[in-house]
């Protein structure tokens, strides 16, 4: 159990690195989004819907296959310069998880726009605060609090869904695992002390939110 | 799309019927986890402390480590395990294990620690007075829960359980690593053998999509009819 240790923590370094660069892009994309699905012109608002179905109806193992084999499959991308991205698994596995996570962010984000009150807009519209810093200053910091419980939870959600990586060989926790499995034919050792990791991880992520919660979170 | 066609040509007719073994996982998985729910419910509400840890172990552990892992788990230790087992009483054959099974157990297991949590979270938001009244009426313990705080708890429950069985479908995806014939792999045997991933793989995303588009309408329907009370 002790000689497995490195092998896996070596794996977490990457599992958390795929967690953290999606987190990051996946935010940008749930904002972008979220942002198009309050918009009032339905062609703009209907293309952020389908995008947000799409992602959150189909299995992200289907969305990392399509993009790892997928794309993969067209001429023109192949010969562009996006062919340096997307012939790394490394790298599709984070496009993928970025697209998946910001579907789900954008619905977070977005329930949390519609759920301010009026009232806040309506205040600063009164003092006089244009449109553009009402939007920046107080409707995106009072949506990022509301939603940071449930953003928590997607972060979670995200963790274990980066052990997919190891699927399209990615030598993540999960597929530091598999392989000390298939070299010594212990599942159980193997298995059990990556979830134990995966279990560490998440105790972590769901204690940090619970912090930030409490220092920025939003007491009506 | 002669690819799709039935028949020795195309892949309709194979992933058709993935597809219903997709939806067989789903349910079998589906029913397997109220069994866990069930279990685990009572636990996590007792006010016995060990009880109590027990079930929130289950809902913890298994709601903070990766799908795949259960599934890797059940699946290469199931086999060790049966095999172990078996040795005791002098087979030392191999033996494997149905990988419908251990997909349907793994992602029942998955699937029954959110169950549970809805459960949970059904019979803490009924009504105080309905498990007085029950008891001033002078019901018996077992008609108290059948009769009044079952059905109760399975409309509440009815809107998050509909999270659940869509969370399910999705997480059937990830037997095809174990080697079940269902949509996910199917599609990768197409892909395979067609060479061309970007078509099947859609194919595969878009009957997901019709799966969870017509789970949602049913569930919809249901939750109307079980809510006409109220």
């Amino acid at each position: 159990m002790i000689s497995i240790f490195p092998s896996l923590l070596n794996g977490a370094v990457i599992t958390l690195k795929l967690l953290v660069s999606s987190m990051f892009f996946g935010l940008l994309i749930g904002l972008l989004f979220a942002i198009l699905r309050i918009n009032k012109n339905p062609i703009i608002n209907k293309f952020a819907y389908g995008y947000s179905y799409f992602f959150r109806g189909t299995p992200l193992l289907v969305q990392l296959y399509l993009i790892y084999y997928g794309l993969a499959n067209i001429e023109f991308l192949r010969n562009s310069f996006l062919w340096v991205i997307i012939r790394e698994p490394y790298w599709c596995a984070i496009i993928a998880f970025s697209l998946n996570t910001g579907a789900y962010t954008s619905e977070i984000l977005r329930s949390a726009f519609q759920t301010i009150k009026e009232g806040y807009i309506e205040a600063a519209q009164s003092l006089g605060v244009t449109k553009k810093i009402t939007f920046y200053k107080i409707q995106i910091p009072i949506a990022i609090k509301q939603s940071l419980p449930a953003y928590g939870n997607e972060i979670i959600l995200m963790l274990k869904g980066t052990s997919l990586a190891s699927v399209i060989t990615i030598m993540d926790l999960m597929g530091e695992a598999r392989k000390v499995n298939v070299l010594t034919f212990k599942p159980f050792e193997a298995f059990i002390t990556a979830g134990i990791i995966y279990l560490f991880l998440t105790f972590i992520i769901h204690n940090i939110v619970k912090y930030l919660e409490k220092k920025y979170g939003f007491q009506t | 799309m002669e690819l799709l066609s039935f028949g020795d040509t195309g892949w309709g007719d194979e992933l058709f019927f993935a597809t219903l073994m997709t939806i067989a996982v789903s349910i079998g998985a589906m029913a397997i986890g109220f069994l866990f729910a069930l279990i685990f419910t009572p636990l996590k509400l007792s006010k016995n402390k060990t009880l109590n840890v027990i079930g929130n172990c289950y809902t913890t552990i298994i709601r903070g480590v990766p799908e795949l892992l259960v599934i890797y788990l059940l699946f290469f230790g199931g086999t060790g395990a049966a095999m172990y087992v078996a040795s005791i009483f002098g087979y030392d054959g191999y033996i494997e294990i149905n990988a419908f099974i251990t997909g349907a157990l793994a992602i029942g297991i998955i699937s029954g620690a959110y169950s549970t949590e809805v459960f949970r979270g059904a019979i803490l938001s009924i009504d105080k007075g309905q498990f007085e009244a029950s008891k001033v009426l002078g019901l018996k313990k077992n008609i108290q829960f059948y009769k009044v705080i079952l059905p109760q708890m399975l409309r509440l429950s009815i809107p998050n359980l509909s999270n659940v069985w869509q969370i399910t479908l999705k997480d059937t995806s990830l037997i095809s690593v174990t080697g079940l014939v269902e949509i996910m792999r199917q599609s990768y045997i197409a892909a395979g053998s067609t060479r061309d991933p970007l078509f099947f793989y859609s194919v595969a995303a878009v009957l997901y999509l019709i799966l969870t588009f017509l789970s949602m309408k049913i569930i919809n329907k249901l939750e109307v009819r079980y809510n006409k009370g109220f």
